[in-house]
């Protein structure tokens, strides 16, 4: 406990169970803030999200066996999107390790391909430092989850307490964050030499906390900017030198922009297939510069010109310093062309809808964009859900769009949003949902309402599990296999059920009423909005083909 | 003999990994191989002069490309100290093989003389068999296989190949 408020932490999201009735004894007399959950893949979104919003480290505690594997798909989350959390999971007593006894279960084993790293921690006295690695561990260099196993006499036990020194050094463990200065400056070269430069930028943009440095460099050399998913917000989506997103469900521009680049700084990102489309033809124009922490990311899927290992803040701190002596004018001059012809696809090809007499899923999140002035934090479920809250709502800071990226776990927005609400209680926080993905989870509506955590559903209801129905219709002739979910529960009720406020928006001029009520409720709300029920996500780029073979309608 | 155990362009790859003694490191490795479609041609493990220190061999068909990404994963994982790619270093490799060969009375004679000319040793015998210890790289202990085929192998257990660099380890750090 002791070691727990030593790393600061202050919220931990859990559910308990018979092997750490003994931790939740001693919690309790601490004023660590315990976020009772209704199932533990919960308390892992959450505690995921709350890390994303907050900067710190994300902890759940949960008990042995079924309370354990319910933590897999968040902690599998977690590691694809490089989150910072730690999961303490109970364990049968050491002597009873192996005897398949009551509800024991290996998720040492089970978690070691989805974990940064884990431990089963063997003694008492080994306790304190596992911890203060565990946190280190899950902070530093390529941030990810870490699991630490606490078989029950373990955490029962007694040792006398040491504190571990702050500062940990590990042998086997020391990411490089220092990029080469040779290679910054050669890479200030490439930049000012380039005629057709982009900057591609990811998740781990954010999560070094480098957004502004970004944005510095960009807007000084007047380069476009393009992200992932999982980037949105690393440099603000409302600045003209924003392309909007990239891949699959990327715009027009940023696409055929990534086609025709010479130069592509590319940023904490992993080149996934989501973003690449086939790789073979993927920026073949461009000399790729590639900026990552963990040097696996580096040429795994696409040949680099120029390999930057280091944390991206130093890095991008590091190009704009070198650039204050440089003579960029003449430079960004002779460049405008490429703006213009920027500007141009942007004009041919918006992101577009026509709002009739039913309403429009993206009409929705436009006007819930309007109507929070852009600011809300906004998490996501997965599907055509994500993907017209990734299109319509712009993001101007990091940390403010929160979704499953990597894994693409439905169930993941409002427990998630309800991790980002305990981390910001002022700001407004809004899971963009489907009417499929937020029933995998709606459970923790329960955990929002007990513990005051206020935050606001939208339910773009279109009676299909959407995304995959897309697929089936643009695909699969229209044979829509197991994706109509018509029969789905009165959500209205449903959220008055469990003490929440329920609101419905069936025709295109209620919308802005139901936002705005909802908005303004102080209890967790949902708002079931019924939508074009066989609406597509456009663009789209057919799986295996190059981004710039694009579906536009 | 040729210095280096495979060359640049060869297929086989063999890799030393230095790693803490730990619980579960070396179901950290083979998970890590099962799990990015990595594969394993062989595999050596046992402590090494260091208290606390394992050293495990793995011999990876891999080309130039996919030997730079399993080093880097292997490097990535928190317990691993030391991955040295042996293929690309003068290095010395051996396997040892224990091999139960049928010893019919008309085959005795000539299994113990194909033992003399391969420097190998009979460690066991019995009245059917004998079991042969030999040592070298893998090439030897195929032929002297290949030799005693014939007459009827009952089993056969290898060690997979060990390996080390020729040169004095120049480096501690995780590189
Ligand atoms: C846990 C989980 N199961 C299955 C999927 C596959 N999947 C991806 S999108 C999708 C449909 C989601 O439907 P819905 O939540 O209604 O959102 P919509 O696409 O309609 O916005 C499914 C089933 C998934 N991503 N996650």
């Amino acid at each position: 406990m002791k070691m727990l408020q030593s790393e600061g932490v202050e919220t931990i999201f859990g559910y308990p169970g018979g092997v750490v009735i003994d931790i939740y004894d001693e919690l309790e007399k601490t004023d660590i803030r315990h976020i009772l959950v209704r199932h533990e893949q919960g308390a892992v979104h959450m505690a995921d999200a709350y890390a994303r919003t907050s900067g710190k480290v994300g902890v759940c505690l949960v008990t042995s066996g079924p309370g354990a594997t319910n933590t897999v798909t968040g902690i599998a989350s977690a590691y694809l999107d490089s989150v910072p959390i730690v999961v303490f999971t109970g364990q049968v007593p050491t002597h009873l390790i192996g005897n398949d006894a009551f509800q024991e279960v290996d998720i040492v084993g089970i978690t070691r391909p989805c974990t940064k790293h884990n431990y089963l921690v063997k003694s008492t006295g080994d306790l304190a430092y596992i911890i203060r690695e565990a946190f280190y561990l899950a902070r530093s260099g390529r941030p990810g989850p870490v699991l630490v196993d606490l078989p029950k006499d373990v955490s029962v036990g007694t040792a006398t307490y040491k504190e571990p020194p702050r500062e940990i050094k590990m042998r086997t463990y020391n990411p490089t964050i220092d990029p080469n200065p040779k290679m910054l400056s050669k890479t200030i070269d490439a930049l000012l030499e380039a005629k057709k430069p982009m900057i591609f930028a990811g998740g781990g943009v954010i999560s070094a906390g480098a957004s502004e440095d970004l944005t510095t460099l960009a807007r000084q050399l007047k380069i476009p900017v393009t992200t992932t998913l999982m980037g949105l917000g690393s440099f603000p989506g409302s600045d003209s030198l924003s392309l909007g997103m990239i891949g699959m469900h990327g715009t027009y521009r940023a696409n055929m922009a990534t086609a025709e680049a010479d130069l592509m700084l590319a940023v904490g990102v992993r080149f996934d297939d989501r973003v690449t489309g086939k790789v073979e033809t993927f920026a073949k124009q461009a000399k790729i510069i590639h900026v990552d922490i963990d040097p696996t990311s580096i040429r795994k899927n696409v040949p680099v010109w120029l390999p930057i290992v280091g944390d991206c803040k130093k890095t991008l701190e590091g190009l704009n310093a070198l650039l204050k002596d440089r003579e960029i004018a003449s430079s960004v001059e002779s460049r405008s062309p490429w703006l213009k012809q920027i500007e141009d696809w942007k004009n041919a090809k918006r992101l577009a809808y026509e709002q009739k007499d039913i309403i429009k899923p993206q009409y929705v999140v436009e006007r819930l964009y309007a109507l929070t002035q852009g600011k809300a934090i906004i998490s996501t479920e997965v599907g055509q859900n994500q993907m017209w809250a990734a299109q319509y709502y712009l993001f101007d800071r990091p940390n403010q769009f929160v979704t499953s990226g990597g894994l693409g776990v439905m169930g993941y927005g409002l427990p998630a949003a309800i991790g980002a609400k305990a981390a910001n209680p002022d700001r407004i926080v809004v899971d963009i949902a489907g009417d499929g993905s937020i029933q995998m989870n709606i459970q923790e509506l329960a955990t929002a309402v007990q513990h005051n955590l206020p935050v606001k559903v939208v339910i773009l209801n279109n009676g299909y599990l959407g995304m995959v129905r897309q697929w089936q219709q643009l695909f699969y002739d229209k044979r829509y296999c197991q994706t109509t979910m018509d029969f789905q529960p009165d959500f209205v009720k449903l959220a008055e059920a469990y003490g929440a406020v329920g609101l419905r928006a069936t025709r295109p001029d209620e919308v802005d009423a139901v936002l705005k009520a909802g908005l303004a409720e102080t209890k967790p709300v949902i708002m079931d909005f019924k939508v074009e029920r066989e609406e597509c996500v456009y663009p789209m780029v057919p799986a295996g083909k190059a981004i710039t073979e694009m579906l536009l309608t | 003999m040729n210095n280096f155990i495979a060359d640049a362009s060869s297929k086989q790859r063999v890799l030393s990994i230095l790693v803490e003694d730990k619980p579960g490191v070396l179901s950290r490795i083979a998970g890590l191989f099962s799990g990015r479609g990595f594969n394993i041609d062989s595999l050596c493990v046992a402590s090494s002069n260091d208290p606390g220190e394992s050293r495990i061999t793995i011999v990876t068909p891999a080309d130039h490309h996919l030997i730079e990404q399993i080093k880097k994963q292997l490097r990535k994982l928190i317990n691993v100290i030391k991955v040295q790619d042996l293929s690309e270093v003068p290095a010395v490799a051996r396997e040892m093989a224990l091999i139960k060969v049928q010893a019919k009375a008309e085959h005795r004679a000539e299994i113990l003389r194909i033992v003399d000319i391969f420097r190998c040793k009979v460690v066991d015998v019995s009245a059917g068999h004998y079991t042969i210890e030999v040592t070298g790289n893998q090439g030897k202990i195929e032929a002297l296989l290949e030799l005693f085929r014939p007459m009827g192998i009952k089993e056969i257990a290898r060690t997979g190949i060990a390996a080390l660099s020729r040169e004095a380890s120049k480096t501690n750090g995780r590189n």
